[in-house]
């Protein structure tokens, strides 16, 4: 976790005095055009390397009663027959973590009243759900709000999102509700994976890192709004030089927290196709979830299906043809009579 | 066997975590943590790959020389054939929704059965071979390479996880625990690496056509004295059709109902089901077994078992299969009965019910329907006289078995039953019945006696809940639908929930079942008297 955390330190001091000592071309020009090419190149090629492996069986797992006889209703969403409904299964998953949803916490008493012993009993359990949702979802709007850097004209539906997460009304320049809540979100799932024992246990360095890593992006974000202010005009006139490939730099005011905050950006960029991320596009492969439950409807072909080899009937009769005959069990070839009858 | 501790010394003794990370710990070869391994003729017999004697407690497996490079190969072959075991591998977050939901991790404690972990075992291989940040940081990612202990590990944690897909259905993506474990055991396979109960059923059933190898003759017999003991019970003798053409249904069911108790009941209750309705219909003795411990060892073995029930239907000539109550077989049936071995042989047709004339559409492609959906039809249309006061005397729950419950959706069905044969039903708590229900805690191969202790752990779940409505409900019965719960539940129910008796559902059918021209029943299927039977001695017929 420490290593995590100082490696995302190391990136930000690195990214901080490479900014002082005149190397912004090279983290605000050479890096950003590495990271996008990286995060695209790496994620096309995670998804190849997937597509390439066949599905051999058709295995959804089944979250409720599967459409067999008329007069039983069936789970359209949680067992859904037709493409469509699988569909409409997986915009339930993407958006709104229907499985995460479900989530239970067993509690194991040992003295209950009811059973007079043992006893486990589950919670609903939505922290991980909402929480999972909440920062999922402020990303998803921050990203957007971020587009006010790389359009010209702004879209109006920008400038409806940053009303609507400026609602509060706090502050100059406004408080966006999202980054506040993003931050939260972000402090819970590392709270979780810190003082929930069993997430403790089982939590690598590369669950602590992108994690830490979001977080120096917020922080440094949030930092660029409210207290060491970027200049915005020149930031734009940055990040659009970028988006046209005619990048200017020299000249240009960024300070070196901006410097930072996109360091990190790039940072997550790059991590992105090799690590646990992948599970963005990753969901949509899922064979538990993206498969119709009309296994038994529809013959689901597998391109590998080896030949069949197993007992045949002929070789089991010929094994226990006599036998078989004494019992008076009907045979396909009667046994040999013995020489000696 | 040794003797199990108390439920409430067993709940004590669950360790906390150990201190050390996860990649340094080793599981240790306790007896009775671990199922005894086959023999050598067996897997030779079957042409297994590398087959050796061994000793799960012995520091060497006598491991064949190059034993990495064939396990390298294989889980490369894997990782090519399954998309699921890449994406598996590549995109589990940790976020541990998945590691209460898993029956061996609430009953041990243990952290390598929370799924999460039990798959990570071969993440962190995967990581060192095919991610770039494990190439390069290796362990401080969570990355490692194999060696010998690491292949005790996941083949000690492949037999603790019962491939329930409970994990599966909780996870954020979907991951799937039982595909994991089911590649890790054939990883196993690879370097000789099998246990006796799942591999000598699956020989027997290889060339006997059933897991218990008997043998034709022998079949027929024990299935026409249990068709005596029907007509013990109820006067009449059903009839026991065997391996003959041109009967419209083939009918077949786990071979574990054919032999033990209290599976037996159930098979007589099919008997005297499809007596009573002068069923059009044929058991075999070659395709014997319905249920497929071959899908507990590799994806290929369940093919070669699950072959015979086309053939054998294509040989007598039988439109479409009926098929008995059984939770793994159903997951192989329902999804890969058709992949495996289809499409299903051309003179098969849609199912359809020749007393309510129901077309089971969903059954189109493998031609083969579930008896629960068979019965339910029948009940629905009224075409069964039943009688449920005949199953007063309990008050009885309904167990669901994990493949019918999250891998065929099958939840209804089983309960509309019961409620038309039995007036006194109560669920268990919510979060321990339908999609969500808990495993036997021996699925999948794992009911064996050596590891009874293990069992009552993974078990404990299913057992609390049990408990539960036994103390609050007076519980005293529980159905179920697999011939696995059959043989798993009794010892289980007895110790978390003494008092409580376990059947299938057909044999509450059964017994519920007013048979035409049957004279007064005065005792159910396993020859118990009847409820008010004394009391009512004098009362006359009642028909
Ligand atoms: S629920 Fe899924 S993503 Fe989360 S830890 Fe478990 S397997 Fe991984
Ligand atoms: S499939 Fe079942 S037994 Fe296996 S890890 Fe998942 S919950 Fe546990």
């Amino acid at each position: 976790m420490l290593e995590s955390l100082l490696v995302v330190l190391l990136i930000a001091a690195v990214a901080w005095i490479g900014s002082c000592i005149g190397l912004t071309a090279v983290f605000g020009i050479v890096l950003p055009y590495v990271a996008v090419l990286v995060f695209i190149i790496g994620l096309v090629k995670r998804m190849i390397y997937w597509a390439k492996s066949p599905v051999p069986f058709a295995i959804p797992t089944t979250g409720g009663q599967e459409r067999s006889l008329d007069f039983i209703p069936y789970a359209k969403l949680d067992c859904p027959s037709s493409k469509f409904g699988v569909f409409v299964r997986m915009v339930l998953e993407v958006c709104c973590f229907r499985s995460l949803f479900r989530n239970t916490q067993a509690c194991t008493f040992e003295n209950d009243p009811v059973n007079g012993g043992a006893r486990v009993v589950y919670y609903s359990s939505k922290w991980l759900w909402f929480f999972s949702l909440l920062f999922h979802y402020c990303f998803l709007i921050v990203f957007l709000r971020h587009f006010r850097f790389f359009m010209e004209p702004v879209p109006s539906c920008i400038g409806i999102i940053e009303a609507v997460d400026g609602v509060l009304q706090i502050g100059a320049p406004r408080f966006f509700l999202t980054g506040g809540l993003l931050l939260c979100a972000l402090l819970f799932l590392l709270a979780r994976r810190i003082f929930d024992q069993r997430l403790r246990y089982i939590s690598l360095a590369n669950d602590y890192f992108p994690l830490f890593l979001l977080i120096g992006i917020v922080l440094s974000g949030i930092c660029l709004r409210y207290f060491d202010k970027a200049e915005i005009a020149q930031v734009k006139i940055f990040i659009m030089g970028l988006t046209h490939f005619s990048p200017v730099i020299s000249g240009l005011d960024l300070n070196g927290m901006f410097i930072v905050h996109l360091t990190l950006v790039c940072t997550l960029l790059i991590y992105f196709p090799y690590s646990k991320l992948v599970h963005m596009p990753g969901i949509f492969f899922s064979p538990t979830r993206n498969l119709p439950t009309n296994t038994r409807e529809v013959r689901h072909v597998n391109p590998w299906n080896p030949p069949k080899q197993f007992f045949t009937y002929p070789e089991y009769e010929d094994t226990y043809r006599d036998a078989m005959a004494a019992a008076g069990l009907p045979l396909e070839k009667q046994p040999e009579k013995k020489p000696t009858e | 066997m040794a003797k199990l501790p108390s439920p409430k010394d067993l709940l004590a003794s669950r360790p906390d975590f150990p201190a050390e990370s996860w990649l340094d710990t080793k599981p240790e070869f306790a007896p009775g943590s671990y199922c005894y391994p086959e023999k050598k003729e067996t897997m030779e017999l079957l042409h297994m790959p590398n087959p050796h004697d061994w000793d799960p407690s012995a520091e060497d497996w006598n491991l064949p020389d190059d034993w990495e490079k064939i396990l390298c190969d294989a889980f490369a072959d894997r990782l090519a054939k399954h998309r699921s075991l890449k994406l598996f591998m590549d995109i589990c977050v940790r976020c541990g929704a998945c590691a209460d939901k898993c029956h061996f991790f609430l009953g041990t404690n243990d952290p390598k059965n929370m799924p999460v972990l039990r798959a990570e075992l071969l993440r962190s291989l995967y990581r060192r071979d095919y991610t770039k940040l494990g190439k390069i940081l290796g362990k401080k990612v969570g990355a490692r390479g194999w060696d010998k202990n690491v292949v005790k590990e996941l083949f000690y944690y492949a037999y603790q996880c019962t491939e329930c897909r409970r994990c599966s259905l909780f996870c954020p993506y979907g991951i799937d625990t039982a595909e994991i474990t089911a590649i890790v055991r054939e990883l196993m396979h690879e370097v000789g690496l099998g246990t006796h109960w799942i591999m000598d059923p699956v020989k027997n059933c290889s060339f006997t056509g059933n897991h218990l190898g008997i043998k034709p003759h022998s079949f027929k017999e024990i299935v026409e004295m249990l068709a005596d003991d029907c007509e013990t019970v109820t006067g009449i003798r059903p009839k026991t059709p065997f391996n003959e053409k041109g009967h419209e249904i083939l009918f077949i069911t786990p071979s574990g109902d054919v032999f033990a108790d209290p599976g037996i009941y159930t098979f007589m209750g099919y008997l005297l089901l499809f007596h009573e309705l002068d069923l059009d219909y044929t058991l075999s003795t070659y395709a014997s077994e319905g249920g497929n411990f071959g899908s507990f060892t590799t994806f290929n073995m369940a093919k070669k078992l699950n072959a015979k029930m086309y053939a054998e239907a294509e040989r007598l000539g039988s439109k479409w299969i009926l098929g008995g109550e059984c939770g793994h077989m159903w997951r192989v049936v329902n999804q890969y009965m058709a992949t495996y071995n289809g499409p299903s042989p051309s003179h098969m047709t849609v199912p359809k019910s020749p007393i309510t004339g129901t077309v089971f559409k969903n059954a189109a492609a493998t031609k083969m329907v579930h008896i629960t959906e068979f019965t339910a039809d029948l009940i629905r249309h009224g075409k069964l006289n039943l009688d449920p006061s005949r199953n007063d005397h309990i008050i009885t729950t309904f167990h669901d078995s994990c493949n019918p419950a999250r891998a065929m959706g099958l939840l209804e069905e089983p309960r509309y039953i019961l409620k038309h044969v039995c007036n006194h039903f109560v669920e268990m708590p919510e979060n321990t019945i339908r999609e969500q229900t808990f495993c036997c805690g021996a699925g999948s191969g794992l009911n064996t006696e050596e590891i009874m202790e293990l069992r009552m752990r993974s078990g404990m779940p299913r057992g609390n809940a049990l408990r539960y409505v036994q103390q609050k409900y007076g519980v005293n019965h529980m159905a179920c639908v697999c011939a696995i719960d059959r043989a798993t539940l009794p010892p289980l129910a007895n110790y978390w929930a003494p008092g409580v008796n376990v059947s299938g559902l057909h044999e509450l059918v059964a017994n519920a079942l007013v048979m035409k021209g049957e004279p007064k029943r005065t005792m159910d299927l396993r020859q118990e008297d009847l409820p008010g039977v004394e009391d009512d001695a004098e009362g006359g017929e009642d028909q």
